[in-house]
């Protein structure tokens, strides 16, 4: 019963950690920039919707402040593209991960400066209330962000591999000059994937916070939703929400049977052997040309 | 501009390119060992922190600058020299003048036993195994708490040489002598490495790494020293970070420090020497800056203004500024300042335009 425990709260930390990465494989998939940002981008969202819901702050009803924060979000996400990444338009990877790092600092400074840097708690309906199945006591919340995450995931990769816009996206990131010669606007392509990373940065925040309180340095968990995104194998969708649960489990398992010290220190020696092992991830996006 | 007449291969070489740019330099270094002696303790002090970041900024600019290798890792670096240095001196007993360059060694080995899996490594993935490298080293400390003593950390003795003690606190004067020495030797061996056959590699791999393989230079092996190097440069830094900051655990080196490392080469320049000292100052005396600054507005309107992590937000603000709009750092910004100057009035804006790429994938190769 312990280790189904486990496993549940794993899976659950492990949702979120793959709703971040696939904000982050989002981003990659179509501009091939990596935003290292995404975590602060979910502390956003997170403390957008507190601000909205707490009583000490608006106080208003969760249901409608989840849409609201989202779509502010998402908004947010489309403004970062257009103020600032425009510019940053046909310049290095590397410049732009530096880029997106900073903007991380002023973020998090900014929701300190905002909220406070105290650990506050949501109030959300979601959070403390319990299920049970026969002898299994399951939170309401791990159960919420596992389906919520599942939906996300299955909506996401339709999106990409059916609609128009999706393979735009996929079109634009493979060969810029390419897809700007087939007519499809690049520029507004860009804005729009970072309005969608907004609002799954958002979905991610809101669940984060249901389980737990939150304070503007979560935005570090990004490091390890980033882990997660590699392990899964970068620029796969499947493979984010895969490498996050791995990270979400590994972690509790950890500790659980090494020592306590070890649950730290798991996924970055996964993802560096990963790294030098499978480069690409387990699901690869790698397709070699044949000359 | 001044245009050199070369008149010997030698020219090419040499170590200043003619006797003003020697002449600069050689009184930079005079105005830096006079210094000190017109100065506050605590000014030393600050300068002292600026020259080891410099260091730890050279070794770090060797790689990312010169190689072309991102890394977001080299606070781990830092703490191999650091420790290294402490407990060859704590647990073996061996002297400053030995424990120092041994540290030294011992980070250029790390660096080269993590270059060895990552080399076929790439841009974005290389920063992602690093920066996995450098949370395992802070991780590691804390595990390792018998050797290290794990979160209450470890103490740095006072330096003897011969001797005569360097203390931070004690003789400062004597620490910033040590810690120049240490810079001058540093910027030399980069400035001949640059020279060498090897740093013209180097430079190849970072520009093409298919044309440095045309060109008959064996990629693997290059990256491989330019990480030993690069990192054992971080490690002689870290060693001194170690004594100068007296306590130090796993705390003092932990991811941020990477980050901001590698944040500071770009403010400052990347390529360069300048750029790491450039980098250098920014980062050392931003807090310092930001703190007079509070004083000063909390002098006229009569309160204490305390805003925690401001100075990161500070931080981040100049380098997205930079980034956008001079993304060859202080020392590109410098340069196009000099240049206008010596070329008046013949300067025009797209002198230094950089050819812009329209990205592919590399998940299709």
């Amino acid at each position: 019963m312990d280790v189904l425990q486990l496993f549940v709260s794993g899976l659950a930390n492990g949702c979120v950690y793959g709703l971040i990465a696939l904000g982050f494989v989002l981003i990659y998939k179509a501009t091939e920039a990596v935003n290292f940002a995404q975590g602060d981008f979910m502390m956003l969202g997170a403390f957008i919707t507190l601000g909205l819901t707490n009583d000490q702050f608006w106080g208003l009803p969760f249901w409608i402040s989840v849409p609201i924060a989202i779509v502010a979000m998402g908004m947010f996400g489309y403004l970062i593209e257009v103020i600032v990444l425009r510019r940053m338009f046909g310049q290095s990877q590397v410049s732009i991960v530096i880029l997106t790092i900073a903007m991380g600092f002023v973020l998090r400074f900014a929701a300190g400066a905002i909220w406070g840097h105290e650990p506050i708690a949501l109030e959300s309906p979601i959070a403390g209330r319990d299920v049970r199945f026969g002898g299994l006591v399951l939170g309401l919340d791990e159960i919420v962000v596992i389906v919520v995450t599942i939906l996300a995931t299955l909506v996401l990769y339709f999106f990409f591999n059916v609609t128009k816009l999706g393979v735009a996206m996929q079109a634009a990131s493979q060969n810029q000059l390419a897809a700007y010669y087939m007519g499809i606007p690049v520029k507004r392509v860009h804005s729009l994937i970072w309005a969608l990373a907004g609002m799954v940065a958002a979905v991610a925040g809101i669940l984060f916070a249901s389980k737990g309180s939150i304070d503007p340095s979560i935005g570090l968990l990004g490091i390890k939703a980033f882990a997660a995104a590699v392990i899964g194998g970068f620029g796969s969708l499947p493979g984010a929400l895969l490498g996050g649960i791995v990270v979400g489990l590994i972690e509790p398992f950890a500790s659980y049977y090494i020592a306590a010290g070890y649950s730290q220190v798991m996924p970055y020696l996964l993802l560096f052997l990963i790294l030098v092992f499978r480069p690409h991830g387990i699901l690869a996006q790698i397709h070699r040309k044949k000359v | 501009m001044r245009t050199v007449f070369k008149t010997t291969y030698d020219a090419d070489i040499n170590l200043f390119r003619h006797g003003q740019q020697a002449f600069c330099y050689l009184s930079l270094l005079a105005l830096a060992i006079v210094l000190p002696f017109t100065m506050s303790d605590f000014a030393i002090g600050e300068l002292t922190n600026v020259l080891i970041w410099a260091i730890a900024g050279m070794g770090l600019m060797l790689l990312v600058g010169q190689t072309g290798q991102a890394s977001l890792g080299h606070a781990a670096f830092l703490a191999v020299g650091c420790y290294a240095n402490v407990l060859l001196q704590e647990k073996l007993g061996l002297p400053f003048i030995l424990s120092f360059p041994l540290a030294g060694l011992i980070a250029g080995l790390a660096g080269v036993a993590v270059a060895i899996p990552t080399s076929k490594l790439h841009g974005i993935y290389l920063a992602i195994a690093t920066l996995a490298i450098s949370i395992l080293v802070d991780d590691l400390i804390v595990i390792a708490e018998p050797l290290t003593g794990g979160i209450s950390g470890l103490f740095a003795p006072t330096i003897e040489i011969f001797g005569i003690p360097f203390d931070r606190y004690g003789t400062p004067v004597r620490f910033y002598g040590l810690v120049l020495f240490v810079t001058v030797v540093v910027v030399l061996a980069y400035r001949n490495v640059q020279r060498t056959p090897l740093g013209r590699s180097f430079a190849a791999v970072r520009d093409s790494e298919i044309s440095a393989q045309a060109m008959g230079i064996n990629v693997a092996r290059t990256k491989y020293l330019a990480f030993g190097l690069s990192t054992a440069i971080t490690g002689l830094a870290g060693a001194l970070m170690g004594h100068f900051a007296g306590i130090f655990n796993n705390e003092t080196f932990t991811i941020i420090i990477s980050i901001q490392m590698l944040l500071m080469i770009v403010i400052g320049g990347l390529g360069s020497i300048h750029g790491a000292f450039f980098g250098a100052i920014v980062i050392a005396l931003l807090p310092q800056a930001i703190a007079w600054l509070r004083d000063g507005i909390g002098s006229v309107t009569g309160t204490a203004i305390t805003i925690p992590g401001l100075e990161a937000a500070v931080f981040g603000a100049i380098l997205i500024l930079f980034i956008l709009f001079e993304p060859m750092g202080i020392y590109g910004r410098w340069l196009k300042i000099r240049t206008y100057f010596e070329l008046f009035p013949f300067y025009r804006r797209d002198m230094f335009r950089r050819q812009r790429s329209y990205l592919k994938t590399e998940r299709m190769r």
